[in-house]
């Protein structure tokens, strides 16, 4: 499976503010069905990283692919929008502060952009909403409006609103990060739920146990480099780079704390 | 010589007449305030600004002078450029827009308001930037400022008297007619007082069950 020409290529990625340069460099490849984590440390770059893929935060230099589409082509504007908005709807992205809209219902929140920019019925929409709502375990929840709900709730409604698209790649920014500790579980149980379905998936994360348990790959960034890449059983158990080492040394002692 | 209200019955239809115009001048204006304020605020924010120096200068034209010169202005001046209005439409227009742009201000700030993570997940999904505006941040902004944008309209409403100027037959208008027939003033003025008291609670209960049906889908 990991000799397929990649399905989401990321070459030479550079991004900078200024002269603050948060990317440096990075290429990244991802198979269809793969699951990649990024890990490292606040300010390393991983959201960038991530958010550079649906070209929410525009990369300074590289290119972005997604099976055979340049993703941050360069293009007129009003071609541009047109393309992005197509190219969006391949990219599902979890947000760590979950985003749900606030004035619509849980149902609402789902069938939003399916109804609008795959023009689906009222029927065709409920039966889709249904249909995500039962995978996050959230169906019993439809009529609910977003803050009637705990925050693993909203998480997995977003991830819900996210799949009602039918995504190729789904991003994740800390999707766990903002839960109170016993609400963790049941986000990564809808994760894993999405490993099984060999979504592909990129993961950046704070939870190295998660991580290594369902990533096929994982990453450590530093400084917006990627510092080393591999299997998760190497990376955890035996990183060769000193940097990765003190790094997960560090994440091990404040997690035990 | 005292206080005589049996007058009042025998010109009660010219009175009631007056309250209809008033109720059409002020739901036509508040609708045109309302929208007007969504159209205006969307521009001061997300247009470039040769669109929007235009729309600077209505601005300051409608905040920085009186309402009745705006009325004139839009009633007796347009006609010099072709455009002869009837009153009611040229009263619906100015009050309108007068109040469209106070609603533009607070619609301006609520927008602002909404979290940048709205915009992003709409935009995520695929939305465009029109579309998550529509969809997402407006209406969510909107919500926030239905208490302000409902005071508004009470004022709309009281300022509405203001058309009589221009020849609408509202309640006021009505009312000073029925005092040139009878020389009653105080009589008629406390009844025009009366109606206008009671539309005043009509809209204060349709704010405030938009404003409960708006609690309720939180
Ligand atoms: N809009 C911006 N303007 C200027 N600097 C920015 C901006 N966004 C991010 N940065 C900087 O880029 C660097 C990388 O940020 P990024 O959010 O990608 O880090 P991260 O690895 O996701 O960190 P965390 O684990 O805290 O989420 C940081 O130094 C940050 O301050
Ligand atoms: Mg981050």
């Amino acid at each position: 499976m990991t000799d397929e020409k990649p399905f989401l290529d990321i070459r030479n990625a550079k991004k900078s503010y200024g002269k603050l340069e948060v990317l440096k460099d990075i290429s990244l490849r991802v198979n269809r069905g793969q699951i990649v984590a990024i890990i490292g440390p606040s300010g390393s770059g991983k959201s960038t990283l991530l958010r550079a893929i649906n070209d929410l935060d525009p990369l300074t230099a590289g290119e972005v692919w997604l099976e055979d589409v340049q993703i941050n082509k360069k293009l007129p504007h009003r071609q541009y929008e047109k393309h992005i908005n197509q190219v969006r709807q391949n990219i599902g992205m979890v947000f760590q502060h979950f985003n749900l809209f606030p004035h619509l219902s849980v149902r609402e929140n789902v069938t939003l952009a399916p109804k609008m920019l795959k023009g689906l019925s009222d029927d065709e929409a409920e039966e889709l909403a249904r249909e995500q709502l039962e995978k996050v375990g959230m169906i019993d929840r439809i009529d609910y409006y977003p803050s009637r709900l705990s925050g693993g709730q909203k998480q997995r409604v977003a991830i819900a609103r996210a799949l009602a698209m039918k995504p190729k790649v789904m991003l994740f920014d800390e999707a766990t990060s903002a839960l109170d500790p016993e609400l963790v579980e049941e986000v990564n149980l809808v994760m894993k739920k999405l490993a099984e379905e060999h979504m592909t998936m990129v993961i950046v994360t704070h939870e190295m146990g998660f991580a290594e348990s369902v990533c096929d790959r994982v990453l450590f960034m530093d400084q917006g480099v990627v510092v080393e890449e591999g299997p998760p059983e190497k990376i955890f158990r035996n990183p060769d780079n000193e940097r990765t080492q003190n790094f997960l040394r560090k994440h091990l002692a404040n997690a035990n704390r | 010589m005292g206080l005589d209200f049996s007058v009042v019955p025998k010109f009660l239809d010219i009175i009631l007449l007056g309250v209809l115009w008033t109720i059409g001048i002020t739901a036509g204006a508040a609708i045109l305030s309302f929208f007007g304020g969504i159209f205006f605020a969307v521009i001061a924010l997300y247009t470039h600004w040769i669109i929007r120096l235009p729309f600077r200068l209505f601005e300051w034209l409608f905040m920085g002078t009186p309402l009745l010169l705006q009325l004139f202005l839009i009633y007796f001046g347009l006609v010099q450029v072709g455009i002869d209005l009837p009153a009611f439409v040229a009263g619906v227009i100015g009050l309108g827009l007068h109040f469209a742009v106070y609603n533009s201000e607070l619609i301006q700030t609520a927008i602002v308001a909404v979290d940048r993570g709205q915009m992003e997940a709409a935009r995520t999904l695929g939305l465009s930037r029109g579309q998550a505006l529509r969809k997402v941040v407006v209406p969510q902004a909107v919500r926030d400022v239905i208490p302000p944008i409902g005071n508004n309209m009470i004022a709309l409403l009281k300022d509405s008297a203001l058309v009589s100027v221009i020849g609408v037959s509202e309640l006021t208008l009505s009312a000073q007619r029925a005092i040139g027939r009878t020389y009653r003033p105080f009589e008629f003025y406390v009844v025009a007082a009366a109606f206008y008291y009671v539309i005043n609670l009509g809209m204060e209960w349709v704010l405030r069950r938009i404003e409960r049906r708006i609690q309720a889908a939180r």
